[in-house]
């Protein structure tokens, strides 16, 4: 157990590292630009991405990139197929709370697919906007990833509820049918091989957290490959509420052994190093968890999008071929993604939750274990 | 450029979705944890457990079988020691009756025919003793008819005296 968590903490504190290279960077030099003159490009070229002028102009070039990031962010319509005016979109309930006008209901069709005003509010890179420089806005709109996320929950409820009423229907002398005989080893399958494995004596308790976590991102990351559906799991925001749990159930459960590990390390004679790093470490794991998943995940339709440009980039019918010999070897990629990211989320969690409850003595961990799981890997 | 500000947008979470995020998570996990992961982990377990003891009793009744057997052909082979045994006493007993009434009715038989014998002897001697009672007897009357019918008339009478007394021998 100890061994492998401290294994993982290497990886993971490398990883970090790299991450918070590369973030720091490119925001460094997003910072260094003009702001106004980046917010106005962008709400043009998000337009203009496809739209008339290209149809209009076949030479016009298009920018993928614009494209791809448009097709993995959230939006407050649910966009289903053409470009600018000609678009069809559900309009999504927005619900704002403002320190002036208190909380306002209405739907996101009074933008007209985000072109024109409403009232004081529009729509600027996909955020609603107040023309009242001293209006500060709360958006918490029902947009296209809630209503995914909601639709999802209803649909998590649903299965789950159905098998559980199917088990107090059949019994458990029966074998199980239907939807109980799919899920029914992906939920045994997180009770032993996640759970059990990962913290060992006292599992029983996270199980059902574990659970929620692994089937919430595994319908999502399934929702999210269904062409008009919303990108979900890949999205921060949700990633970051996931993790934040991570980091509540794994902290609000550990032992002594956990917060000695953390303040008191050993050697004492590297506190002054370890003790920092340890304490980054808690931070670490959960921001390590947050991004992984949101990366992995944004990061499938970046590439499928992109594949699909290639068409646009050669100006070329005969460039669709390939695009989608490509395209369908990543999503068959993607379905792999889909579950093995929600495996990896509940399966790192389950750790997180074994190092902070196990009580271990940390003494002589570092043995050939090590080795065997670097080999492993 | 562009792209590069979006990708900052996109890493900068949404107050929104963080907040529908949470609240539906945390609605999940009560909802879920009280009315679908209890039920089925429960089912779950009870079925495992099921499983589990029918397998354990059906080890275990197949070790008592086993057992059951090996000390069946046990009371078998013991039944069949005790058998052979009990034959071979039967056969021992069975020779050492018969040799012991052989022996018996060996002597009986000894006793009876030296019994008989004696008898016989005795018989006989009774029967000779008779035999001779009777010759005396009879000749006693044969002796007395013949001197009846010799001594019948008067000269019969002498020569009979003559006869005798030619026989005695007078020294």
């Amino acid at each position: 157990m100890t061994t492998k968590i401290n294994t993982y903490k290497k990886f993971s504190n490398v990883f970090l590292l790299i991450f918070a290279l590369f973030f720091t960077f490119s925001l460094k030099s997003i910072a260094s630009e003009p702001q106004e003159e980046i917010v106005s490009e962008v709400h043009e070229n998000i337009g203009a991405a496809v739209s008339h002028e290209t149809i209009k102009n076949p030479n016009a070039n298009v920018d993928i990139a614009a494209v791809a990031m448009e097709h993995i962010s959230d939006s407050h319509f649910w966009h289903l197929y053409g470009e600018g005016h000609d678009a069809v979109s559900f309009p999504l309930p927005v619900i704002l709370y403002s320190n002036i006008n208190g909380l306002q209901f209405f739907m996101s069709s009074k933008f007209n697919h985000g072109h024109d005003a409403y009232g004081n509010y529009s729509i600027v890179d996909e955020k609603i906007v107040s023309s009242n420089p001293t209006e500060s806005l709360f958006d918490i709109s029902i947009t296209k990833n809630v209503a995914q996320l909601l639709f999802s929950a209803l649909l998590i409820i649903w299965i789950f509820l159905s098998i559980a009423s199917s088990y107090k229907k059949q019994g458990i002398t029966s074998a199980p049918k239907g939807k109980q005989s799919f899920f029914e080893p992906l939920i045994v399958f997180v009770r032993d091989e996640i759970a059990k494995e990962n913290i060992g004596h006292g599992y029983a308790k996270y199980v059902p957290y574990l659970l929620t976590v692994f089937f919430i991102i595994l319908i999502n990351n399934v929702i999210g490959m269904i062409p008009i559906s919303a990108n979900l799991t890949g999205n921060i925001a949700f990633t970051l509420v996931l993790s934040l749990g991570t980091f509540i159930v794994t902290n609000i459960n550990g032992n002594k052994d956990y917060w000695k590990h953390i303040f008191l390390p050993k050697p004492f004679f590297l506190w002054l190093i370890l003790m920092p790093i340890e304490l980054a470490g808690i931070f670490i794991k959960p921001f390590a968890l947050m991004l992984r998943l949101f990366a992995n995940m944004a990061a499938g339709h970046i590439i499928v999008i992109s594949l699909v440009g290639l068409i646009f980039v050669f100006k070329s019918i005969y460039m669709a071929p390939v695009s989608i010999a490509f395209t369908l070897f990543i999503d068959l990629l993607e379905c792999l993604v889909a579950l093995l990211q929600a495996y990896i989320f509940t399966m790192l969690t389950a750790l997180f939750i074994g190092a902070s409850t196990a009580d271990h003595n940390h003494d002589g961990a570092h043995t050939d274990d090590d080795e065997k799981l670097v080999k492993g890997h | 450029m562009t792209s590069t500000f979006i990708l900052a947008s996109l890493i900068e979470p949404a107050v929104g979705l963080i907040f529908w995020t949470t609240l539906t998570f945390i609605l999940l996990l009560v909802i879920l944890g009280k009315f679908a992961w209890k039920p089925i982990l429960t089912a779950i377990n009870t079925r495992e457990k099921g499983i589990e003891d029918a397998l354990a009793s059906a080890e275990n009744a197949l070790n008592e079988m086993r057992e059951l057997k090996s000390s069946n052909e046990k009371i078998l082979s013991d039944a069949r020691t005790e058998r052979d045994n009990l034959l071979k006493e039967a056969r021992d007993t069975k020779d050492s009756i018969i040799a012991e009434a052989k022996a018996k009715s060996q002597s009986e038989a000894d006793r009876i025919m030296s019994s008989a014998r004696e008898q016989i002897t005795n018989e006989k001697n009774a029967a000779v003793a008779e035999l001779k009672n009777q010759v005396a007897t009879l000749s006693i009357e044969i002796a007395e008819k013949i001197l009846r019918s010799e001594l019948s008339n008067d000269e019969k009478q002498k020569a009979l005296v003559n006869n005798l007394m030619k026989d005695v021998n007078l020294n």
